[in-house]
């Protein structure tokens, strides 16, 4: 008899892995009839899924781990055994912003470093000239997105909570707020920068695989209780999402993929939109120039489905930087217990393959700084001229 | 109630707000705001400085009142009502019917509860209305088709429009399906037949 299960997501590339599983048949094949929910927020998501509507969610990896440290909302403890995707968000600035970069610049601006003291350049003319700060949206505030552009803006010597305004809004509404210049750039997840490219009212200035060669993006999120009480479904569930994360891989079933993710109730975009992501070759100015690379987003490739605790430990460490949590080692513990590789490779029924020499050392590879060690957070920290 | 609460309601459906406003209203409460457009809600919110948000979960800009959790120079701090576990019936019935509410810390549980209550009973009484347009509408529809079917039975086999109707009643009894399906049938086969 197959079981049913309800699953919460976002309509966003990332969520990939849930709609084929679904729809391919993979879940199915497992013995589960699972119903993709379709939500409108973030919130919404945490929501149903705290009070058990969701039996699991499509969660930002830095939420599951704030709701597990009780940080910003209910504290309910969250396990992943299957990532979503890693990288897979970009930069996108106004044409105005992005020729004010470009113009105080020294060297290529497709460096972070460079964009970022470009950036430093352009606020502290602005602020000069008694000009409004420049606004930023990004999705959430416990978000990959909001970690990126503090990360990038503080290396250039920005600070991001006194120099620029960040915004919440909901991806949908970046394009729109950038067009009517409420914003003059955003971070945000697939399709939606390519959105504004195409409409000419934007420039990806990065991708955030530039800023950090590998993030944890989304998690398939499931209560901490309800793994424990459900081994089997788990490894069930885990089972479909990493066939289905292998089907995506597949560069012969693009095109499937590409029509499944796009069917109406998925994320309703036009398959072109779906495939630059998916190739990593994506437009990056109206012009129509193109930039790419092999690391925009990892679905399953690259090990990147296997949950990673040194990645918890790298966005707790993100809290701690920018003041939204407090540097324990009980909170450290309880974010990096929110990864578990164990129950990705229980599922998998053999221990997960070591991770290919492209991977960064270090497990996440940023583009300037020390190392991370997930040992030794505060002295990572001491790194960070600016931080809470 | 305290009718000193400020109350901000967030809706993209005017109709619903105005139907909750009216509730609250009734209930004495007298600082109602309503806002619906996306632009510059979180300036509009910080500027009115509310005691109570509530917004309707099909709203997107849910996701921009949570940044206010996190915005330490705002005096008051806002907390979302499923940060309080011990009613866990009243959040199941605020989901189930579609609505969400933040608070300003301290705020006396006792006192939301009333207006959680209220909410719900608004908001279900909103779908249960909708429901009851759709119904309407749908039956509209219904007899429209059930008149060309009639129309067309009278046509083909020389019926009087009671024997028309009898035809279609009896059809759709024998066959278990409503007579507006079978009127259905009867206008898509003459169409094809055509």
């Amino acid at each position: 008899m197959s079981t049913r299960l309800r699953i919460g997501f976002i309509p966003l590339v990332d969520a990939a892995a849930l709609i084929v599983a679904v729809d391919k048949g993979f879940c199915v094949a497992e013995g589960l009839e699972v119903e993709l929910v379709r939500e409108i927020s973030w919130a919404n998501v945490r929501d149903k899924f705290n009070i058990g509507i969701f039996d699991a969610a499509h969660l930002l990896a830095p939420m599951a781990i704030a709701s597990s440290l009780g940080i910003g909302h209910v504290k309910v403890p969250v396990i992943s055994a299957f990532g979503l995707g890693v990288n897979g968000n970009a930069i996108t600035v106004s044409p105005a912003l992005h020729a004010a970069i470009a113009a105080a610049a020294d060297g290529d601006v497709t460096d972070p470093m460079v964009s970022a003291q470009a950036l430093a350049r352009v606020v502290a003319t602005r602020k000069a000239a008694g000009l409004e700060p420049l606004t930023f949206g990004m999705t959430f505030p416990f978000s990959s997105h909001n970690y990126d552009l503090r990360f990038w803006m503080g290396a250039g010597g920005v600070d991001p909570d006194e120099d620029v305004r960040l915004v919440v809004l909901p991806p949908p509404y970046m394009v729109e707020s950038l067009a009517s210049k409420h914003l003059d750039g955003f971070c945000v997840g697939a399709p939606w920068n390519s959105v504004a490219i195409d409409l000419g009212i934007g420039h990806i200035l990065h991708f955030t695989s530039e800023l950090f060669q590998r993030a944890a993006e989304k998690l398939l999120a499931v209560r901490a209780p309800w793994a424990a009480e459900h081994p089997d479904l788990l490894a069930r569930l885990v089972r479909a999402h990493i066939r289905a994360a292998d089907f995506i891989e597949a560069e012969a079933n693009r095109d499937e993929v590409c029509a499944l993710l796009t069917a109406p109730g998925r994320i309703e975009v036009t398959p072109e939109l779906i495939r630059r992501t998916l190739d990593g070759r994506l437009k990056v100015a109206p012009d129509g120039s193109i930039r790419s690379t092999d690391r925009y987003l990892l679905v399953g490739r690259n090990g990147a489905a296997r949950p990673d605790p040194v990645q918890a430990a790298w966005y707790y460490a993100q809290m701690v930087r920018w003041g939204q949590a407090p540097l324990s080692a009980d909170l450290l513990e309880a974010a990096r217990a929110v990864c578990r590789p164990d129950l990705y490779d229980a599922a998998l029924g053999a221990t997960a393959a070591p991770l290919p020499a492209s991977e960064p050392a270090d497990g996440v590879g940023e583009f300037t700084g020390a190392a991370f060690d997930p040992d030794d957070i505060a002295g990572y920290l001491a790194g960070f001229k600016i931080r809470r | 109630m305290d009718p000193s609460l400020k109350i901000v309601i967030v809706d993209e459906n005017p109709v619903r707000a105005a139907i909750l406003t009216e509730g609250l209203r009734e209930a004495g409460m007298t600082q109602i705001m309503h806002l619906a457009a996306t632009t510059n809600l979180l300036a509009r919110v910080y500027e009115i400085d509310p005691d109570v948000i509530l917004i309707d979960l099909e709203s997107p800009s849910r996701d921009m009142l949570e940044q206010m959790f996190q915005v330490s120079r705002i005096v008051k701090r806002p907390i979302a009502m499923f940060v309080d576990q011990s009613d866990s019936a009243s959040i199941q019935a605020s989901v189930d019917a579609g609505v969400s509410a933040y608070i300003v810390d301290g705020l006396k549980k006792e006192r939301m509860k009333h207006i959680l209550d209220l909410c719900i009973s608004r908001f279900n009484a909103f779908a249960r209305l909708e429901g009851e347009l759709d119904r309407a509408r749908n039956a509209l529809e219904d007899r429209k088709v059930i008149d060309r079917a009639k129309g067309i039975l009278m046509k083909a086999k020389a019926l009087s429009e009671e024997q028309a109707y009898i035809l279609l009643r009896t059809t759709a009894m024998n066959e278990k399906k409503k007579i507006a399906e079978i009127a259905q049938s009867v206008v898509t086969a003459s169409e094809i037949l055509k």
